[in-house]
């Protein structure tokens, strides 16, 4: 879609269903109530697993996710929480009379089912590899949040599963818009989940000197763009949405949260980790982005930023932004969700575009949190002690990941 | 073990790795349409039954545990030959 001319598409897509489980709420109503209020879902961990690592703070889910014993037992839980924010998703669209060929999915994950596989390992160890469970496989894979969507639903166009990090959730939700515009189906259920808070990922991103050492002040813990950031704090959840072509909308009169204007993807190509420090690759995308859906930097009144916390990412989202953006960055309201949400790896992107379309829809941009002291090198107008109001537009979501990846999406208010 | 007792024992199992209710653990039951078990969770009911009921249940054997009644009257003969 980088490639595709400057010109707008003529296949309009609308949002119309959302659906989240996140450690500031259950339900995408509770999220964003929490966001605007300001409430952390960053916690002390206290189980006797986490005594001895480094860092001993995360956010878990605010509510644990209500499913059958069945689905309990045969379902890793990042495929149980992408069912729950599906199913939310669903409803909200008003479950659209789809037929099962027209109809995709496109969930990705950070890490997939890793819950399972440290666990099975476990039990393969304590007793023995005839104890390892036979839906062990099903649960691990990437793919399985996706598949598990997908069976729910009974999605028969194809369901797709994007790895890219931290930038999955954004990257299923332009996959879903690309599959859109090329008529290869007429909803698309797009969003990413994840599920990771167990040792071994936090020791492996504690190594990394990724995470926050904050571990006596969990609430204070998670704070982009503040002098005093020391990192992400490791989150679990799940975002979707419900993605439709305009005219299928229309003609069952659906409720159209915003319109999903354009997406960029671009790679940096420069480590495997570490951002690109002038933020060239991110840059790429928000202005692909922006062509993508027929929009200048001066239509951009808001940016939810990817921005997890740490001192290198932060500055080179800033430069980036300012590459992309030009002088029109001084009228851009940013904030940062990961300040609230921690960050939710694969389900990051989903969630913060749930929280674009909805600083859209209500008019107002909510405050980043812990942002006492904003580092001198980046210079952005960031919403911080009070939320903001803004007025239509359009609204950016940026989500960088591990690998180089870098995905832009772009939602302008109202109908496509 | 009477195959009363070994029908409500596969009915907890059932119940714990299945989420199959214990009042629909009949004779007749079958596995696959009534029970809803597939052939990976199979698995893992006969994994525990063979710690449960102390026998060994190969896999060429589950292939034909259709019904419960199947699974009772292997059980029990194969505790008989133990």
């Amino acid at each position: 879609m980088t490639a595709r001319a400057s010109s707008r598409s003529p296949v309009g897509v609308a949002v119309t269903g959302l659906g989240a489980t996140t450690p500031v709420g259950g339900t995408v109503e509770q999220t964003w109530s929490g966001l605007l209020a300001g409430r952390s879902g960053v916690r002390g961990l206290d189980a006797p697993w986490a005594a001895e690592l480094a860092v001993r703070i995360a956010a878990p889910l605010a509510e644990e996710p209500a499913l059958d014993r069945v689905q309990a037992r045969t379902y890793d839980r990042v495929q149980q929480l992408a069912l729950v924010a599906a199913r939310e998703a669903w409803a909200d669209a008003g479950a659209p009379d789809a037929e099962p060929e027209r109809l995709a999915v496109v969930v990705g994950s950070g890490i997939g089912g890793v819950l399972t596989l440290l666990g099975q390992y476990d039990t393969m160890k304590e007793k023995g590899p005839a104890r390892v469970g036979p839906h062990t496989v099903p649960m691990l894979m990437p793919n399985g949040p996706a598949a598990a969507v997908g069976l729910a639903l009974g999605a028969r166009a194809a369901v797709r599963a994007p790895v890219s990090a931290c930038a999955s959730g954004a990257e299923a939700i332009a996959m879903g818009l690309e599959m859109l515009r090329a008529g290869l189906a007429d909803v698309v259920v797009a969003g990413g989940a994840e599920a990771a808070i167990h040792p071994l990922p936090i020791a492996g991103f504690a190594a990394m000197r990724a995470l926050s050492k904050r571990s006596d002040d969990p609430t204070a813990a998670s704070r982009p763009f503040d002098k005093g950031r020391d990192g992400f704090v490791l989150g679990e959840g799940a975002g979707m949405v419900v993605l439709e072509r305009a005219d299928h909308a229309r003609a069952r009169e659906a409720r159209v949260h915003a319109t999903l204007a354009g997406a960029g993807i671009s790679a940096d190509a420069h480590h495997v980790a570490a951002p690109e420090p002038t933020g060239a690759g991110a840059a790429r995308a928000i202005s692909a982005a922006l062509r993508d859906g027929g929009l200048q930097p001066a239509d951009v009144t808001h940016v939810n930023a990817h921005a997890t916390a740490t001192p290198l990412g932060d500055v080179a989202e800033s430069r980036a932004l300012h590459a992309a953006l030009g002088p029109a960055v001084t009228h851009v309201a940013v904030t940062a969700t990961k300040s609230l949400t921690g960050h939710l790896l694969g389900a990051a992107g989903a969630v913060e575009a749930i929280a674009t379309v909805l600083a859209l829809r209500d008019g107002i941009v909510h405050a980043t949190r812990n942002l006492e002291d904003p580092d001198d090198e980046i210079d952005l107008d960031v919403v911080r002690i009070a939320n903001r109001s803004v007025d239509g537009g359009a609204a950016l979501s940026t989500s960088f990941g591990f690998g180089g990846h870098d995905v832009c999406l772009a939602f302008t208010k109202g109908q496509p | 073990m009477t195959d009363k007792e070994i029908q409500s024992s596969l009915a907890e199992i059932l119940q714990d790795v299945a989420g199959v209710s214990p009042a629909e653990v009949i004779p007749g039951a079958r596995f696959d349409d009534d029970l809803e078990v597939d052939s990976l969770t199979m698995v893992a009911v006969t994994t525990e039954a063979q710690d449960r009921f102390g026998v060994e249940i190969p896999d060429d054997a589950v292939v034909d545990l259709r019904t419960v009644a199947d699974a009772v009257d292997f059980i029990r003969r194969a505790r008989a030959a133990a």
